[in-house]
């Protein structure tokens, strides 16, 4: 029985169990996604509540825009790559083949470190050039949002390495892993809309 | 994969082997509940005494020298943070939270118990970084809990270097442990409920915890926000918020920062902040209500809609907060129109309760006590809120003792009288004892009266311009003499309020060792926490099979039954019932005599 069905009826009114014989939750997913998908509202607050902070703050006669690197462009390719890489994965373990599972799996999580660390070398040569923290309220929010979108990616990564591990050691069969990567996936894709929000802020401004 | 409705699956518990497993690195929801619980009233202790120490202050300040102006910022702040946040907060959703969405839903326990258990661990870990504060060269900070920039970093300040940071610092761990507890509470309630309860079957306890955790989910984040700013500010001198001051004669290195940014991103959390304390409360104590009226909750399903529809207008109310920073007109009006919709919801709760006590067989139990204080102070901090929320009323009010007195009522003495209504009423099922009935009822009256002579004079002394927050009033035209009188008098029942807490504190543990034996569901309950089979209940609560639900949480005084509580999980045989086998919701017979 979907959600809105359940808030609209009245129980009072009828007596013995609603529903089938097995219990309903709201969603029929696991567990694991519905507390994903709230995760992901938390972390999509966070960052709108960050970029409307940026664009407050922009209007202050202190800020001085500055022309991103063009290197963000290549970083941007890295994580789309890894992105697909996990959607591969995701798609293999659906269909159940073997084949090709561990290249994909490693290399979703190896782009998604190469993107990582070419941020940290943009980050340098940013600070070569004396942009810091604390230059421009600017170069404060493009320090922020990236070391946050990275931090997030961090996490993503945690999760992502259990699991390789798991696998890889052998001491997973390719099918309790699928709900790991599910998860890795939907994270994936929506720490790359993130970015991609957050790009789009940092150089049109 | 197929989905297996998570009840139906079998679960996997997690049995503790040692002692160790069991009490401390429990990952039983109800022991978590009873962590997070203790801890929360332990830092709510801490908070009590500063306030004590901030009233014989303004009571008496002549007489007691015993903290200066510097300390007396200090207490403020602390106070102010640790009960909305340390102590509100985390007693409703961590500790009634976790004791009873599992029971109330009819499940084993939280659906990730080892993230339940972390949320506990990270909550106490943000408890100790800020008491630490107070060991901190410095102290801990005194910006006031609103920790409204530039004047947390002001060298005026104190607590400007370490104890801001450290409150900083804590308050984003509180929110980590916030969120691992918050999507457990909101995954159990929507995944893990037993056959046959469905959402408009929860009992009110469960709907207004799990409302109120998804606003902590969308709240916390925008402090977090405005904490991790902040914090760049303070250690770095960025100037997100800061503005260019000049500071005893120096022109500070940082400038063009928006300390308004702050202010909108602190009540965008504040406001709604409120109503995470709020709502569990109204759940609760429609419950207990309920219960002790031996009548259903009056208009149960208008009473989920306004939770819900409280929870989603506190996001647009957060301005009432700042009519006095200045704002377009346009604007105020706009946030004064939607702080006064906001009533309309929250008023017909207040209604739905009085009618549910309406003729019912009212039961003065103890709990039945508080929870009919709660409607009245209540009803009281409600209405000077509706003063509050019109702008030309709040300017001159705004940042005296008129809405120290407001929101004491409304989030201070009610949310307090409801923990104390919900622990006296499920202490039998926590712990299997009774507690002592006549030192119950003097713990009442001495609280509820007690909390009238403190906060009503402070309408009062708002009236005649007395602001908040200062160390000491001395000699002003506007406000009388007799000023400090109520003062004095004020402090002298904030004491006698703050000793009464100890008939409480005395009273529970006592019983916990030497209570008479509780019986079985003492107060005759329809709700599903108390159908366990043993009391209280154990690990995994229900025994070898999960209860179905064949019914609301609301049985009450069923005509015909020869019980006055039919409980939740019992059929009823000699009603038609839905043929169970061949049930299909989309064809169901018994929806065509609707
Ligand atoms: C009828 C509903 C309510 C209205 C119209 C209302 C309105 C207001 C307004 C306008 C203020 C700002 C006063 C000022 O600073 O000048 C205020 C302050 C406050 N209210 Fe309410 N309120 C309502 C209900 C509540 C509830 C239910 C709670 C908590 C459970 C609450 C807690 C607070 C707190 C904590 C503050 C003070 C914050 C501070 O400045 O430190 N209010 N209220
Ligand atoms: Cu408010």
């Amino acid at each position: 029985m979907s959600f809105i069905k359940q808030v609209t009826n009245k129980p009072w009114e009828r007596k013995g169990i609603i529903g089938p014989l097995r219990p309903v939750g709201a969603f029929p997913v696991p567990a694991e996604k519905v507390a994903l998908s709230f995760f992901l509202v938390v972390v999509a607050v966070i960052f709108s509540l960050f970029s409307v902070s940026y664009f407050i703050r922009m209007e202050l006669s202190d800020w001085a825009p500055r022309t991103e690197p063009a290197q963000l462009w290549f970083n941007t390719g890295l994580l789309i790559i890894s992105s697909i890489l996990f959607q591969w994965t995701r798609n293999l373990l659906k269909r159940g083949e073997t084949r090709n599972l561990k290249t994909s799996l490693v290399g979703g999580g190896v782009f998604a470190i190469a993107f990582i660390v070419s941020q940290l070398l943009v980050w340098n040569k940013l600070r070569a050039e004396g942009i810091t923290m604390t230059s421009n309220p600017a170069d404060s929010f493009f320090y922020l949002l990236t070391g946050l979108h990275g931090l997030h990616l961090l996490g993503g990564l945690w999760v992502w390495s259990k699991t390789t591990i798991k696998l890889l050691s052998g001491n997973a069969e390719p099918k309790d892993i699928r709900l790991s990567v599910e998860l890795c996936t939907v994270y994936w894709h929506a720490l790359l809309v993130v970015w991609l929000v957050l790009f789009g802020i940092l150089a049109n401004t | 994969m197929a989905y297996v409705p998570l009840a139906d699956q079998e679960q996997e518990l997690h049995h503790p082997h040692s002692w160790v497993t069991k009490y401390v690195f429990s990952q039983d929801h109800k022991v978590i509940a009873i962590q997070y619980g203790s801890t929360a009233v332990a830092v709510g202790v801490v908070a009590l005494v500063l306030s004590l120490l901030m009233r014989l202050q303004l009571g008496f300040p002549e007489t007691f020298s015993l903290i200066d102006p510097s300390s007396y910022y200090q207490a403020v702040t602390m106070h102010g943070m640790i009960m909305v946040v340390y102590l509100l907060t985390a007693l409703f959703l961590g500790g009634f939270g976790n004791y009873l969405i599992p029971l109330m839903v009819g499940a084993r326990d939280m659906v990730f118990p080892f993230l339940n258990m972390l949320s506990y661990w990270v909550y106490l870990v943000s408890v100790i970084i800020l008491m630490a504060s107070f060991f901190a060269p410095g102290g801990p900070t005194g910006a006031g809990w609103t920790l409204y920039p530039p004047q947390t970093s002001m060298a005026g300040t104190p607590g400007h270097d370490w104890g801001i940071i450290l409150m900083l610092a804590s308050l984003a761990v509180f929110i980590v442990a916030f969120t691992m507890g918050g999507l457990n509470y909101v995954t159990t309630v929507l995944q893990a409920r037993c056959r046959g309860l469905t959402m408009m079957r929860l009992p009110l306890s469960v709907w207004g915890i799990f409302t109120a955790t998804v606003l902590g989910l969308f709240a916390f984040p925008a402090l977090f926000v405005a904490a991790i700013m902040m914090a760049f500010d303070t250690l770095l001198h960025t100037s997100f918020f800061m503005p260019a001051i000049i500071e005893a004669g120096q022109p500070l290195d940082t400038a063009g920062g928006s300390p308004i940014l702050f202010q909108h991103l602190f009540w965008f959390f504040g406001h709604p902040e409120v109503y995470i304390v709020a709502l569990p409360v109204f759940g609760l104590v429609s419950d207990i209500i309920s219960t002790h009226a031996r009548k259903n909750i009056f208009g149960y399903r208008m009473m989920v809609w306004a939770i819900i529809a409280i929870g989603g207008l506190s996001f647009i109310v957060w301005a009432h907060h700042m009519y006095v920073s200045g704002m377009n007109p346009y604007f105020g009006f706009f946030f004064a129109t939607t702080t006064l919709i906001i009533a309309v919801p929250t008023a017909l709760k207040v209604y739905n309760w009085v009618l549910t006590l309406w003729e019912g067989d009212i039961r003065m139990n103890v709990p039945m006590f508080f929870a009919i204080g709660f409607i009245f102070t209540f009803i009281h901090g409600g209405l000077t809120g509706l003063f509050l929320g019109n702008v030309v009323i709040d300017l001159p009010l705004s940042d005296t003792y008129f809405v120290i007195a407001h929101f004491h009522m409304v989030m201070g003495v009610s949310p307090v009288l409801v923990f104390f209504a919900a622990v006296y009423h499920w202490f039998p099922l926590m712990s299997g004892k009774m507690y002592n009935e006549t030192i119950a009822k003097w713990h009442f009256w001495l609280t509820f009266l007690g909390a009238y002579a403190i906060y009503l004079p402070m309408h009062y002394l708002g009236f005649l311009g007395v602001p908040r927050r200062y160390y000491a009033l001395g000699s002003t035209d506007f406000i009388p003499e007799s000023a400090q009188a109520l003062n004095a008098n004020i402090t002298i029942a904030a004491l006698i309020v703050g000793a009464a807490q100890l008939l409480f504190l005395f009273n529970i543990i006592w019983s916990l060792k030497n209570g008479k034996k509780a019986e079985h569901n003492p107060w005759g309950s329809a709700s599903l926490e108390w159908q366990t089979p043993d009391v209280p209940p154990v690990h995994g609560n229900w025994g070898p099979k999960l209860p179905s639900v064949y019914r609301w949480a609301y049985d009450y005084s069923v005509p015909g039954a020869h019980q006055d509580f039919i409980p939740q999980s019992t059929p009823e045989a000699d009603e038609p019932t839905v043929d169970e086998q061949h049930f299909d919701p989309d064809h169901d017979q018994s929806k065509a005599d609707i």
